[in-house]
């Protein structure tokens, strides 16, 4: 019994703090964002190593995956929701989807099928298993790419990487908005 | 690239979220599809001539509401299906709601009529278009909602599509009787109802496909 207790306190002080810190960052804190982010990563992985103990090689993926939807996504979380209901939620849906990906893939590798379908597909497949998110960032278009990797690499501000680029500074930021809406359909496969 | 780097690359590229993003895109949506749908009702089939007669009786008055509750259940229930770990909760009986209410009152006008009046009753006039122009004005409302969840994170996919679509033809359905001239409950309660199912199935078929995040 007090062990529960103890369990959900700890849990409390989490939700509390994670959500004050999400708040702060939705607000444009990015030092506030940047611990939520750092923070949740960590509940993150061990919540999908838990659930995908035969495939520790993809519980990053899923977590940098889930970050990244988690970011895009940012504008549905209102602050009187539980952060561990939303939370929750998007890893839930990353993680079935993931599942539901895998199976029809493994589907299309039956040895039933036709062998030309497994020679076409057994490279991608191992690359899939290990994303880069580097390497997909490389198939951004230009105006995508070179705000985040301005921003990004050098650390840049806004305004410092829309004179570097000859960019406007509303095109530096809508750049590296799409850009990040882009690598998660990337990932998905959806473009 | 390391999950560090990706949490930095995230976090300085953070823009301040406005605040009611969520509904700020819904407003935009509906505030496109419904002039659109109005405009394809005004310019393919017409206002009823009669409207301003019409306009005095309340068989057209339950009509409008009829359409209009359920839009408003369909809104409350696709916003909250929009965003992951909210509950759909009471916005499902305020969907059926207006459906029962309109069967109860179809169930009721069909056992005081005269039995050879009964059938007249269902089919009206106009049975035959009805369905289809309901399904046809939601198109324009169909793509707004859509392109409204698109941008939001649905996690029920099936379900949010079908929410979507029913809010479409709900709309629509709104926009359909300033041009329908029936009002007898038992013909609403069957081809209104069979209008607003169609893009609601639609929904819950291309949910799956078009929503995923």
């Amino acid at each position: 019994m007090e062990r529960i207790q103890e369990r959900d306190a700890r849990f409390l002080e989490t939700e509390s703090r994670l959500r004050e810190l999400l708040v702060l960052g939705l607000g444009g804190d990015s030092t506030a964002y940047h611990s939520f982010l750092k923070a949740l990563s960590a509940h993150l992985r061990a919540y999908f190593r838990k659930r995908l103990f035969q495939r520790p090689d993809e519980v990053e993926d899923l977590v940098q995956e889930t970050l990244l939807a988690v970011h895009n996504q940012r504008h549905t979380y209102r602050s009187e929701q539980p952060l561990t209901a939303w939370v929750h939620a998007i890893a839930r849906y990353k993680l079935v989807d993931m599942l539901r990906a895998r199976s029809s893939r493994e589907a299309l590798t039956d040895p039933l099928d036709d062998e030309v379908e497994v020679f076409a597909r057994s490279d991608t497949d191992a690359a899939d298993a290990q994303r880069d998110l580097g390497k997909l960032l490389d198939t951004l278009p230009d105006k995508q790419r070179l705000p985040i990797v301005h921003v990004k690499v050098e650390g840049l501000s806004v305004v410092e990487a829309a004179k570097l680029t000859g960019m406007s500074e509303s095109a530096i930021k809508i750049g590296v908005h799409r850009g990040m809406k882009t690598l998660a359909a990337r990932i998905r496969g959806i473009t | 690239m390391k999950t560090d780097e990706l949490i930095s690359l995230l976090a300085t590229s953070a823009q301040p979220v406005p605040a009611h993003a969520v509904g700020r895109r819904f407003a935009i949506a509906l505030g496109v599809g419904l002039p659109a749908a109005t405009v394809l009702m005004l310019v393919t089939l017409g206002l009823r001539p009669d409207l301003a007669d019409a306009a005095s009786a309340l068989a057209f008055w339950m009509k409008l509401a009829f359409a209009a509750c359920l839009a408003l259940a369909g809104l409350v229930a696709t916003e909250r299906l929009s965003r992951p770990g909210v509950q759909v909760g009471f916005a499902w009986v305020g969907m059926a709601a207006p459906v029962l209410a309109l069967w109860l009152a179809a169930a009721t006008a069909l056992l005081g009529a005269a039995p050879e009046q009964r059938l007249v009753l269902v089919l009206g006039d106009t049975w035959a278009h009805c369905p289809f122009n309901i399904a046809m004005l939601s198109v324009p409302l169909f793509a707004a909602t859509f392109w409204c969840m698109k941008d939001l994170a649905p996690t029920r996919l099936a379900l949010a599509g079908a929410s979507s679509g029913l809010l479409a033809g709900a709309l629509s359905a709104l926009v359909y009787a300033l041009h329908c001239p029936e009002s007898a409950a038992p013909f609403l309660g069957v081809w209104y109802v069979l209008g607003i199912a169609i893009p609601t199935l639609a929904g819950a078929l291309l949910g799956p496909r078009i929503l995923r995040w």
